[in-house]
């Protein structure tokens, strides 16, 4: 049996990985046109920073692929002739293959605005994205970016580590509201102006305008603001990279290619995993198209059992992410909506110093708790999400709040300023009852098995 | 305008600039004075020692006659030597032109009678005269070796000479001032991970392999080559050593199958670290005269001489002594060093608690108990010169086998001769060190506690060697060749040392005799066999079959090769001379490995290489930690996104993401629990921790979410 893997990033390299870890035999084929071996996608930034090489990025040596019998095929896919399965190559090649799975993951949006096709504009998704900003970057005296999602705050700390001033443009009143509640969203906010860097909310982006030579020279914005910039980062989020599969109408496609809940795609041995998948039907409270690492691995996990017969249908599990905002960093178990919900109810503490923030969610009615966020602080994740997945007591959380303490060796502990806090709320005398710890955490997920 | 530097004030570049001229004057300052030989400076040393037998007294008054004929033949005692390798000539030639005098004078008016205990003339059977050797007379090679250096520190006369502490304030003053300037601004700069360009700096950003291994192996090669010399042209123990090293190779690229094989060989190809090329020889330079080329640093010792005659007066109440040596030299320096570069290492890292606390620690240990202490011990003691008490300069935090010497019958007759119990404690101290302090440690929180919170290497590498932390090779190749090469190191100290107690020991009724020290050493080898057996056999770890097999295999063969000294009784435990294999591991291990390379390749190799390849006490923390100790790094469930940062800045190469992205802990016995790959997680993901409840399943779990064909999709199994 062949499988061909389109794409080598995290989610095609998964189901690679999957696919020999579960069977010995099966023929597998890792395509790219991008790079020649796996990288980190999410580590691009540190390329550029200096704070790591390119080879660093490459978390398996080159010898893995060959030790694993993983063939590596550096080309370009043009079509997929699904009938006939067989991928035709940019060079006229073709290749065979009994399933198929696509992994071409996404491409960062461009909403039409004029100039967006200019010189000197671009987003960071791709290595050549990382390869052609370092190619202008000496003609960068000033750079805007617009969109205030993940990519766009590390392209603004890129450019400002080569000491490039930025101005980050974005269309909310504060960074990434739409995925963090208010407090949380401010406190990014201002973390990101002390670092100074221009961070405008409420403003979007008009128009790119030509510098005469067919570069970006300056934009103006909606309001009719022209700032001077020999760079435009365009980070308003990605799309599934799907167009080579427009001539192929086999292959259903909504924003991303539609896939049923096994990962399988409208042609039987065609699956599509990673952040070109579209599920028909995800689960509650779940989006369609999720492009974040976590949910790439997993499904090339679960496609690899697929392919090799073993129906295992998609289940991302609890939410969880994390991220770093220029030195804040940020992560998040369970349900944390950006505006609430009905009947959640949230116990928000977050320390003076303004860089420091712990949020937990729970049923108002039955008091389970729902969710963590940690702003500045770290949480265990199998504690949280045991804690989630149980329904657990959200006074049973608090007075065992160590458990989930992993920040390091000495740092302060503020356990109990969010026990007093919840103390004051509600009236109750609760008492913080287990501290910082292996041991303890190890013994409480330990339970878990054994009950 | 865009750049590939951090940002820089007036005042940091004004620093920059003052720590480079005192690097310049702390260069040219060698070549400064100049040298003029006294006659009874250099004769003092050939003088018959009170109670010498006639013939005795004969030869010192030949061998001083004759060393001032041919001083005055080469004009040694007169001319006046621009510098000290003018100086070093003069005083080859003058002693080899004297050697030949005394030799000829002998030959031909025969060699005088020699003479028993009580001074009657010494007779054979048939009562014909017996004559002393020829060695017994000649002037000996050793005494130039021995004496040069300081022949020609006391021959300097010149600005140094005349003027230590205005030298003193313009390298240590000029330099530390010149660091301070540059990294104390970066407090102002707001907390957090400050990695920026490390990889864009000439100085930081480090070579390929096949660069590296050029420099490695001419290094390598230099030493193994004056090896021959240094050991009076004795071609054993470097062809010894280069056999083993071969066998090494080999067994690394051919049985390990390394050959061939496309590694992660980070860059760059070309000459743009330069500046790290630079440092590294400079270091190099450094750790080569210093070690085997004193003499041509003793503008160096003059210059700090007065600190050391300060320290000693001030604690001994004495009016004079107190000389620096150049390990005088070289602790001030490594004190300054530490301080300012700690300095900068709380900066860098001020965000994190864990980083301050160590460094703190790392500073604390080596002023106080490597520096400070000891001197101020010896100045109390009054063990300098002719005082009776003999104390060792015992660093209190240096464990053996890293203190290698501490078994040598001058260390362990220094610490029993002492009168008064301090010398006795020290004996016990690194004793119970040794045998109880490092395996409970580990065993309570990993090597840890020593390796980068106590050790004074540690302490260098982990101030000094940080901004090259992110050089060490993190390929398999380099693991298979650390694990060959450290355990190899640990060998070698143990094997040395048991020749050097077993040497020592008397034959006699006293308890402590050879035949219960190899009972002794035996028990200690069958007890750590059975501790690594017995975790091997619980232990859910990966633990390499063939690396516990030879563990296994040095043990029995030990355990065997004791039985039959306990049988036969050999003079000699293993080796034909117990100094020549002292004097070997002193030079190749103790000079050569730690010093040349472990500290002149940190900006080639990273700030490890001596810890990470070849401390034997690292070794030994190593094995603890990994077989019997509660410590390891815990992985944080999903989080991993493989950046690579946590490898990218593992000092000891450990390739970290390799375990996390697997949602696996984390339990290498080369951690040194630096904390810093936890430091630059940017998801959070890593911590260091200890517990007990799980000492055999560390790192068994796989704690990514994944599905389970029965259970579905959990994170936990």
């Amino acid at each position: 049996m062949h499988v061909a893997i389109i794409g080598n990033g995290i989610a095609g390299v998964s189901a690679a990985r999957w696919l020999r870890k579960l069977n010995d035999d099966v023929r597998i084929t890792l395509i790219s046109a991008e790079t020649e071996f796996h990288f980190s996608r999410t580590a691009l930034m540190y390329a550029y920073m200096g704070h790591m090489r390119w080879e660093d990025l490459m978390p398996y040596e080159p010898f893995f692929w060959e030790k694993n019998r993983i063939d590596l095929e550096k080309n370009y896919v043009e079509r997929v002739h699904a009938a006939d399965n067989k991928l035709e190559f940019a060079d006229g090649t073709t290749m065979l293959y009994d399933h198929l799975v696509i992994a071409c993951g996404s491409r960062w949006n461009k909403f039409g605005w004029p100039g967006q096709d200019l010189e000197r504009v671009g987003g960071m998704v791709s290595a050549q994205d990382l390869q052609y900003l370092e190619e202008i970057t000496p003609e960068i005296k000033k750079a805007v970016i617009v969109g205030g999602g993940l990519i766009g705050i590390e392209l603004a700390e890129m450019l400002h580590s080569r000491q490039i001033p930025v101005s980050l443009l974005i269309r909310e009143g504060s960074y990434w509201s739409n995925a963090l509640p208010p407090e949380e969203s401010r406190m990014v906010s201002r973390h990101i102006k002390s670092h100074h860097i221009d961070l405008r909310e409420n403003t979007e982006l008009d128009t790119i305008h030509d510098d005469g030579q067919g570069a970006a020279g300056s934009i103006t914005t909606k309001d009719g603001e022209k700032i001077e910039c020999q760079f435009v980062g365009l980070t308003a989020g990605v799309s599934p990279n799907v167009s080579f599969l427009k001539s192929e109408e086999t292959i259903e496609l909504g924003r991303g290619i539609k896939v049923d809940n096994h990962l399988r795609t409208s042609v039987s041995n065609i699956y599509a995993i990673g952040d070109c998948a579209e599920l028909r039907t995800p689960q509650e409270g779940r989006r369609a198209i999720e492009a974040i690492w976590y949910t790439g691995r997993m499904m090339g996990e679960t496609v690899a059992y697929n392919i090799l017969g073993k129906a295992v249908e998609y289940d991302p599990g609890i939410w969880f992410n994390s991220a770093k905002f220029l030195d804040l960093e940020y992560q998040v178990y369970g349900e944390v909506p950006a505006h609430g919900r009905d009947g959640l109810a949230t116990l928000y503490w977050e320390h003076e110093d303004g860089e420091h923030a712990v949020r937990i969610n729970y049923e108002a009615s039955t008091k389970a708790v729902r969710g963590f966020n940690l702003m500045g602080i770290r949480y265990r994740h199998e504690v949280c999400e045991k804690w989630i997945a149980t329904k657990t007591h959200i006074e049973d959380v608090l007075q065992n709040l160590g458990l989930a303490n992993f920040d390091p060796e000495f740092y302060k502990q503020y356990e109990q300023d969010v026990v007093n806090l919840y103390n004051k709320q509600e009236g109750t005398k609760l008492q913080l009852k287990t501290k910082r710890g292996l041991s303890a955490a190890i013994r409480f997920l330990r339970k878990a098995v054994s009950t | 305008m865009p750049t590939v530097s951090t940002k820089k004030s007036a005042l940091q570049y004004l620093g920059l600039g003052l720590f480079a001229a005192s690097l310049l004057v702390f260069t040219t300052m060698l070549g400064l004075d100049d040298y003029e030989f006294s006659e009874d400076a250099i004769l003092e040393s050939f003088s018959a020692g009170d109670g010498a037998n006639y013939w005795q007294q004969d030869a010192a008054a030949f061998q001083q006659a004759h060393l001032k004929i041919a001083g005055e033949e080469t004009g040694l005692l007169t001319e006046t030597f621009g510098s000290t390798f003018a100086s070093e000539k003069a005083l080859k030639q003058t002693y080899a032109l004297a050697q030949a005098r005394v030799k000829t004078h002998y030959k031909t008016e025969g060699l005088p009678q020699d003479v028993d205990s009580e001074g009657k003339p010494k007779v054979n059977e048939k009562g014909e005269p017996i004559t002393t050797q020829m060695w017994q007379v000649e002037l000996p090679d050793w005494k130039l070796k021995n004496n040069k250096a300081g022949w020609i520190k006391n021959a300097a006369t010149g600005p140094v000479e005349s003027n230590p502490w205005l030298f003193f304030l313009l390298t240590f003053g000029l330099g530390a001032l010149g660091g301070l300037l540059y990294i104390l601004p970066k407090f102002a700069a707001k907390p957090g991970i400050k990695n920026d360009h490390i990889f864009h700096n000439p100085l930081t950003r480090g070579l390929d392999l096949s660069w590296r291994s050029v420099f490695l192996t001419l290094t390598v090669l230099g030493i193994i080559v004056y090896g021959f010399y240094y050991m009076n042209e004795s071609w054993v123990w470097p062809v010894v050593t280069t056999v083993i090293g071969l066998v090494i190779i080999g067994l690394v690229l051919f049985v390990h199958n390394s050959w061939g094989r496309d590694a992660r060989d980070a860059g760059p190809e070309d000459y743009s670290g330069w500046l790290g090329i630079l440092a590294g020889t400079y270091f190099i330079a450094f750790y080569v005269l210093l070690y085997w080329a004193d003499q041509h640093v003793v503008a160096w010792v003059h210059m700090v001489s007065p600190i050391s005659e300060g320290i000693f007066q001030y604690f001994s109440g004495n009016d004079s002594g107190g000389e620096a040596g150049k390990w005088f030299l070289y602790g001030l320096m490594y004190s300054f060093i530490m301080v300012v570069m700690g300095v900068r290492m709380i900066a860098k890292y001020r965000h994190n608690k864990y980083q301050i606390i160590r460094t703190i620690s790392v500073m604390f240990f080596q002023l106080a108990f490597a520096f400070m202490i000891p001197e101020i011990l010896l100045a109390l003691n009054k063990g300098w010169y002719k005082d009776e008490a003999v104390l060792p300069f015992q660093d209190m935090k240096n464990i053996w086998p890293l203190d290698y010497d501490f078994f040598h019958s001058w260390s362990v007759d220094g610490f029993i001769n002492n009168p008064g119990s301090l010398g006795m404690f020290m004996l016990f101290w690194g004793i119970i060190l040794i045998v109880v302090g490092v395996p409970l440690m580990v065993h309570l929180v990993g090597k840890r506690w020593y390796c980068s919170w106590v050790c004074g290497c540690g302490g260098l590498a982990e101030t000094m060697g940080d901004p090259w932390r992110q050089l060490s090779d993190k390929s398999l190749r380099a693991w298979k060749f650390e694990r060959y090469i450290i355990h190899g190191v640990l060998i070698f100290a143990i094997l040395m040392t048991a020749a050097t107690i077993y040497s020592f020991l008397p034959n006699g009724d006293y308890w402590l005799n050879r035949t219960s020290f190899l009972i002794i050493f035996s028990a200690l080898l069958a007890g750590a066999m059975a501790v690594a057996l017995v975790a091997y056999s619980k232990s859910r770890l990966t633990i390499s079959k063939l690396g516990l097999g030879l563990g296994v295999a040095f043990g029995v063969g030990m355990i065997g090769l004791n039985v039959y000294y306990m049988a036969t009784g050999g003079d000699n435990y293993l080796f034909a001379s117990t100094g020549k294999v002292q004097e070997w591991y002193g030079f190749l291990i103790g000079a050569g490995f730690a010093g040349v390379v472990g500290t002149g390749f940190y900006p080639v190799m990273g700030n490890r290489v001596w810890c990470r390849f070849g401390c034997p006490l690292a070794a030994y923390l190593g094995l603890v930690q990994k077989f019997q100790s509660r410590f390891r790094i815990t992985t944080n469930g999903s989080q991993c996104i493989s950046c690579g940062n946590c490898s990218t800045h593992c000092e000891m190469g450990i390739d970290v993401r390799a375990y996390a992205q697997k949602g696996q802990d984390i339990v290498r016995s080369s951690c040194v629990g630096c904390g810093v790959c936890s430091a630059v997680c940017p998801r959070g993901v890593l911590r260091l921790e200890n517990s007990s409840e799980d000492i055999y399943d560390r790192a068994e779990t796989e704690r990514v979410i994944h599905i389970d064909m029965e259970g579905g999709v959990s994170l936990m199994k």
